[in-house]
């Protein structure tokens, strides 16, 4: 069977969600054999295994934390030069895409971005995209090279298959372009115990409509009662209301969680960009006309004051 | 010296607009209005910042696109930019990411460059890669996503937010960099700046002046194929109700209901 590599993205050797997402779609075309790198790459092995990695190339050098992005190309560039594989899937962060992008162009590939499905095809994977603010949803493929995807994160949800996932060390030569921009300082974000924003099954986003950085405790209470991660809309991060790095849209992190809950938001096409594939999507508006209100499930035409905290107080009495 | 700085910027259906596919599954480009990408309007903003830093620079704006897309040069340098490069021919239909990373480089070199300045994503394909794109063919180094740039003595340096961190990057010019819309708000065009606009150079060049074949470019020269695009099925109707005490509660009991408390 036909060996698909699949880029593993993880913290100091913890694989990341979306990965393990890959690694379940990477099946449906091929066998996966997953590449990490850097800082605790080998101790990812036996997650990825479990998920059905056969085999894990990894490669540790301080290259991968010094300089952005390139080393990382080289390194994925050896593994698809060591294994010739069917396809390469790499998780959709803004870095995956760079990664990708030029790996792609390196190997004389064709590249597809932020699918959210993907299929076997009697001529290669096919992808499916969704557009134009999710307005719109294509199929596509790479018809040139070994096609290079990356995909979103909740696209797949995760199977448990273990393998062998035997390791491996990557020989990796890094080219001369390799150290071309340092990364001179980094700060780490601070975890604020909720889960990642994009990988989250709920959500819970406030926007201008909270009316201040000190009313986000509200959002955080209701996020909190549900195990939600907390999303803002533009105008709230623009305020200073709340961090850019919690922004849902087109210039924020898309989202696709199981719920999402909108309060004080009312939905412009750039935030609908960000969370329009959400399952079942529920809002708080004040306004009985907000655009948000055409993609609901659930709507509540009221004020977030009154119906946020007593819907965070019935979900704690509910659950006792 | 002069700072020779480039800066890309596409022209693209607006947003807001009722946005569809031709009967070629490339973007109908007749049904909705087209503008300057707002997300380049950042980096317009940001290669005039630096331009303004530095002793002697020279902006350029640099787009690929149909006839129509001069319209997004225009604003550029209404802004402020010096001077304006359109790549047009017929054969640039339905190039890929791929291909559209060809050309802007090859007319990023033949216009003469010390830095290039693009935007995060365009507002339409949105792949966000064409930047890591002509950085790997310039054979620059790329200081992408940037929230914050400065140049000084021939270096660039930026502030990236990325996931699990925000980090300090550095590279010698000549050099690629992408800004985000965190990087600060576009300048508007004065009236001066549009009356000035209308009397700055722009250049028309084609495939042959960038000595590109045909087939590298377009459909024909897609590494990619879109096979089939549908308009997603308009959500059924929720439900809504008017808060009168206890809407709340009725949220609560709908969350209940789809099994999420
Ligand atoms: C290139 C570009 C990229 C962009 N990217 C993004 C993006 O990634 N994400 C994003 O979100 N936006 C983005 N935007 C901005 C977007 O166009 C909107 O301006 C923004 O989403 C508005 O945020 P909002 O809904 O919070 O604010 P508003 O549009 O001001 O809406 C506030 C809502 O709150 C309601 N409200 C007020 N008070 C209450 C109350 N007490 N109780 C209940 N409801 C109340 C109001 O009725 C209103 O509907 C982008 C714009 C551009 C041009
Ligand atoms: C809905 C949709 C989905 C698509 N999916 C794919 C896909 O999966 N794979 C693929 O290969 N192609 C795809 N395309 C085609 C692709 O969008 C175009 O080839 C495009 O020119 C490059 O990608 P982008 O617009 O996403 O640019 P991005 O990579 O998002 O653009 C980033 C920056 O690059 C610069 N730039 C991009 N295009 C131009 C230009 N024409 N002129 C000047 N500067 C420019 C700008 O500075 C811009 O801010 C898609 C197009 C659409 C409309």
């Amino acid at each position: 069977m036909a060996e698909v590599l699949v880029y593993v993205d993880h913290v100091d050797g913890a694989v990341r969600k979306p990965t393990l997402e890959l690694l379940t779609l990477a099946r449906r075309i091929g066998e996966p054999v997953a590449v990490a790198l850097g800082n605790g790459a080998a101790d990812t092995a036996a997650t990825l295994a479990e998920h059905g990695a056969v085999k894990v190339l990894t490669h540790d050098a301080s290259e991968y934390a010094d300089y952005l992005v390139v080393p990382k190309v080289d390194a994925l560039q050896a593994a698809y030069e060591a294994v010739s594989p069917a396809a390469v899937l790499v998780p959709s962060s803004a870095e995956g895409k760079e990664i990708a992008a030029r790996l792609a162009l390196r190997i004389g590939s064709g590249i597809i971005t932020d699918a959210v499905d993907l299929e076997a095809g009697d001529e290669g994977p096919v992808a499916t995209q969704s557009v134009f603010a999710a307005s719109f949803t294509t199929k596509s493929r790479v018809i040139k090279g070994t096609p290079v995807i990356t995909v979103k994160p909740n696209s797949a949800a995760v199977e448990a298959a273990p393998a062998a996932g035997s390791v491996e060390a990557l020989a990796v030569t890094f080219s001369d372009k390799a150290t071309g921009t340092k990364v001179t300082a980094r700060t780490p974000r601070e975890s604020t115990g909720r889960p990642e924003l994009t990988e989250a099954a709920i959500v819970v986003s406030g926007g201008r409509g909270v009316n201040g950085a000190e009313n986000f405790s509200i959002i955080e209470a209701l996020a909190d009662s549900l195990g939600a991660a907390v999303g803002a809309s533009r105008a709230a991060v623009d305020a200073g209301w709340y961090p850019h790095t919690n922004q849902v849209g087109q210039t924020g992190k898309s989202v696709s969680p199981q719920l999402y809950i909108a309060n004080g938001i009312s939905g412009a096409i750039q935030h609908r960009a960000g969370m329009q594939t959400s399952k079942t999507i529920v809002a708080v508006n004040k306004d009985a006309e907000a655009p948000i209100f055409e993609l609901v499930d659930y709507g509540v035409v009221g004020d977030l004051f009154d119906v946020v905290p007593q819907l965070t107080e019935e979900i704690k009495t509910r659950k006792g | 010296m002069s700072l020779r700085i480039v800066v890309t910027v596409k022209y693209v259906p607006d947003a807001t607009g009722d946005r569809h596919f031709a009967d070629d599954l490339t973007v109908d480009r007749d049904d909705v209005d087209g503008l300057l990408s707002e997300l380049d309007e950042y980096a317009v903003e940001q290669a005039l910042q630096i331009a303004e830093d530095a002793d002697d620079a020279e902006v350029t704006v640099l787009t690929i696109g149909p006839e129509d897309a001069k319209d997004a040069l225009r604003k550029a340098l209404s802004m402020g930019a010096d001077k304006a490069i359109h790549v047009e021919d017929d054969d640039l239909h339905g190039t890929d990411a791929i291909g559209t990373s060809l050309v802007l480089a090859k007319a990023i070199e033949k216009a003469g460059f010390d830095l290039v300045v693009s935007g995060m994503a365009s507002t339409d394909g949105t792949m966000g890669v064409v930047p890591a794109l002509v950085a790997e063919r310039l054979g620059v180094p790329q200081v992408t996503l940037l929230s914050e740039v400065s140049v000084e003595d021939g270096t660039v340096k930026g502030r990236r937010d990325g996931d699990a961190a925000s980090e300090q990057l550095e590279a010698s010019l000549p050099a690629l960099v992408s800004v985000t819309d965190q990087s600060g708000e576009a300048r508007y065009p004065s009236f001066k700046g549009i009356m000035a606009a209308k009397k700055k150079p722009v250049e028309s060049w084609d495939l042959s002046d960038l000595d590109i074949e045909a087939e590298e470019v377009g459909l024909e020269g897609a590494f990619t194929k879109v096979e089939a695009a549908n308009e997603r099925p308009a959500r059924t109707a929720g439900t809504i109700v008017k808060d009168e005490g206890e809407g709340g509660k009725q949220l609560a009991e709908f969350l209940a209901s789809q099994k999420f408390i």
